[in-house]
């Protein structure tokens, strides 16, 4: 893989290396065991700032204050988790990005999340589904990366897997509640989980980094994530009266780097201050 | 404030009663839920602690209007947290209200429909980054001088939630101040937003305290039941007091050429802000009033079909239990 | 039907070991979901470690107009507080 084109376009980027210790440090070789981790990091990382930054867009507009704050407390639980994530990646290319630099100073082909995450919230119902697809995945991830080689990931993945697990038992329950409670709640709930099916996929597909990462012991290869996902959806959909679409089609790229219409409009509100003012300090 | 121009209710009970109830206030007791109370109390605490209630509520809009703009991961969580607390604030006001007989959906409505009012402030927009600062360095700065006194409020639930929100409140200020230092140490451009938003939310940050009420009828009322404890102008005074060197420190300016240090009343003489502005904004003219209430119906509206979901699950769940018995 | 969800009442045993104490209400259509909604409402600067909920409506209270009776026979037992008892200082501390 060629360096990465915000690696050389962003005009400020040899400045903050040069900040923080790492000017003149090479980008990191494409294929090579610190790039792979790179990746993976980000990948964990992006999914996790991308789905925070989501959610928190319900703040002041939740069905109900109860629910408002509940999601704030799962919208901060991920922004801390991206801290982590993407402090560790920063630290692992060595060039000087911190978690902020890489959040909000790379551009769309640079993020590595699942398309999943980067889905507009849609309706209430739509968020929560989002949520429990996204959930009854996260966890096992987070349980895998426990028993990681990498004592760094192990430690990060055991902090967010409490927090993970609540958010699991909280959006399965909704689910299963609304698909199972009015005729409305019902054909939302159904509704959004025919919108999103198409984009679970993407959280069991392996690629050449994921291969390497899984070899070394460092992350889990996504396939083996899915037996466990399956087993809950299946649960959770049943006792919300609610249909598995048949399709298997799932929409990819997300992971490579390529998003959807939704991610660069997230990103220009996202990362607007940062770019329009690249001095400042906040 | 938080609840301005809260008007009280002439009282039409027994006087033998209101006597003793007046006594019992006098004595530092308070007064719990179901005990007797005039119904001018019970009406005129509805009217206030509701309106407090609001003013959480619609507040979280425009610092909300914030949250995916933030600049670093931790101001976005910081701010995150706060709006959240808002959101909590909000809640345990309305719980306190409720335990005078009125339900959360009935204020709802009321707050929805335009029959009950929150504070002023929240009518102003946040135009940069250095208004979640000023909002939380003023605003809240505030909101505090009127709490912080309210805490010893006569009814003991609005009492207990004052206690909980001042608790809880004392990072907000600092958050906002902090926010605000980064801002006026910062680059050109960052000072320059970090004045301009103290010159936009100066004068309505003052008009929160209300207009003068020394000669209120309704807030002499208040004040004898300890539902009020300060009149406007003394916080007001006391706010201006305590903010001119904080903003010093910042090297800002405050908005106000008359703006001098009073040797003898040993505070500062300020301007009055321009109170026909005040009223325009409370008769629904502010530059936010429509955007605010619109955000607010459309979030109770298109929420009605979850509250009804799992409202309707909750009863079919306890019907299948009964049923397996 | 109203759809507005039923009032419950918070007690939260903090890290200390101490006695479930009242923290405040909230609503949720049951429960679960009370419990649910305290633990996101009322322990959210890490407050509690045990959370009871009770429907609002199933709280049966003192009557204030008892308070007289209920309370007062307590003021004169006097003798159940430590303070009633005279311990000489060289004695210490009891």
């Amino acid at each position: 893989m060629a360096p990465s084109l915000s690696d050389v376009m962003t005009p400020d980027a040899a400045a903050l290396a040069a900040a923080a210790g790492g000017e003149g440090r090479a980008p990191l070789a494409a294929g090579s065991a610190d790039h792979d981790l790179f990746t993976g990091l980000t990948r964990l990382g992006d999914t996790a700032l991308i789905l925070g930054h989501r959610v928190s867009e319900w703040c002041g507009h939740a069905p109900i204050l109860e629910e408002d704050i509940a999601l704030a407390n799962m919208a901060l639980d991920l922004i801390g988790q991206t801290q982590l994530w993407l402090g560790l990646a920063g630290e692992v290319e060595g060039r000087g990005r911190d978690a902020d630099a890489l959040a909000f100073r790379r551009d769309a082909w640079d993020f590595h999340n699942l398309l999943l995450v980067e889905r507009p919230n849609g309706d209430f119902g739509m968020t929560l589904m989002r949520q429990f697809l996204f959930d009854a995945w996260h966890l096992p991830l987070l349980k895998a990366l426990e028993g990681s080689t990498d004592a760094r990931i192990a430690a990060i993945a055991q902090k967010a897997g409490k927090e993970v697990a609540y958010h699991l038992e909280r959006s399965a329950d909704l689910v299963i509640r609304l698909g199972d409670g009015t005729e409305e709640s019902h054909r939302r709930m159904q509704g959004a989980l025919d919108a999103l099916w198409g984009y679970t996929g993407e959280m069991f597909l392996g690629d050449a980094v994921d291969q390497r990462l899984a070899e070394a012991g460092v992350m889990p290869a996504p396939e083996s994530l899915r037996a466990v996902w399956d087993q809950t959806v299946d649960q959770v959909l049943a006792e919300a009266t609610l249909t598995r679409p048949a399709s298997t089609f799932a929409h990819k790229g997300g992971k490579q780097g390529r998003h959807s219409e939704h991610m660069g409009h997230l990103l220009t509100t996202m990362q607007w201050l940062q770019r329009a003012y690249p001095d400042a300090k906040w | 404030m938080y609840a301005q121009m809260v008007k009280s209710e002439a009282s039409t009970d027994d006087p033998a009663l209101l006597a003793a109830f007046q006594a019992r206030i006098d004595a530092g007791e308070k007064i719990e839920p179901k005990e007797w109370m005039p119904e001018a109390y019970r009406k005129t605490l509805i009217r206030q602690i509701g309106q407090h209630a609001h003013s959480e509520i619609v507040g979280q809009l425009p610092e909300g209007n914030w949250i995916t703009r933030a600049p670093t991961l931790e101001r976005k969580a910081i701010l995150l947290a706060k709006v959240q607390d808002e959101a909590g604030h909000g809640l345990y006001l309305y719980c306190a209200a409720e335990t005078l007989g009125v339900s959360r959906d009935d204020l709802t409505e009321q707050l929805l429909s335009g029959r009950m009012k929150y504070s002023s402030i929240f009518n102003y927009p946040t135009l940069t980054w250095a208004d979640i600062g000023a909002v939380g360095w003023l605003v809240d700065g505030a909101a505090i001088m009127n709490q912080v006194p309210l805490q010893r409020t006569s009814f003991g639930p609005y009492s207990r939630a004052m206690i909980r929100i001042c608790k809880e409140e004392s990072f907000h200020q600092r958050q906002g101040y902090d926010l605000m230092r980064a801002m006026a140490t910062g680059t050109a451009e960052q000072k320059a937003m970090a004045q301009d938003a103290l010159n936009r939310f100066w004068y309505p940050s003052l008009m929160m305290f209300g207009p003068s009420d020394k000669d209120s009828i309704h807030s002499t009322q208040s004040m004898a039941w300890r539902i009020k404890i300060n009149t406007n102008d003394e916080l007001r005074q006391k706010f201006v007091d305590q903010t001119v060197p904080q903003a010093q420190y910042l090297g800002l300016t405050i908005p106000d050429e008359n703006l001098k240090w009073n040797e003898e009343k040993q505070g500062w003489d300020f301007s009055e802000p321009d109170w026909s502005e005040f009223y325009e904004v409370l008769k629904g003219n502010g530059p936010c009033n429509t955007d605010r209430m619109e955000a607010r119906q459309r979030a109770w509206r298109d929420g009605e079909w979850f509250r009804e979901g799992l409202m309707a699950h909750a009863r079919k769940s306890a019907a299948r239990r009964v049923a397996a018995e | 039907m109203s759809s507005e969800w039923p009032l419950w009442e918070v007690f939260i045993r903090g890290q200390h070991g101490l006695n479930h104490r009242h923290v405040g209400s909230l609503h949720a259509p049951d429960a679960e979901l009370a419990i649910r909604h305290a633990r996101d409402v009322y322990t959210r600067r890490n407050e509690g470690v045990s959370i009871w909920v009770v429907p609002s409506a199933q709280i049966t209270a003192s009557s204030p107009s008892e308070k007289g009776p209920l309370f007062e026979p307590a003021n004169d037992k006097v003798y159940r507080h430590p303070t009633f008892y005279d311990i000489p200082d060289e004695v210490g501390h009891m």
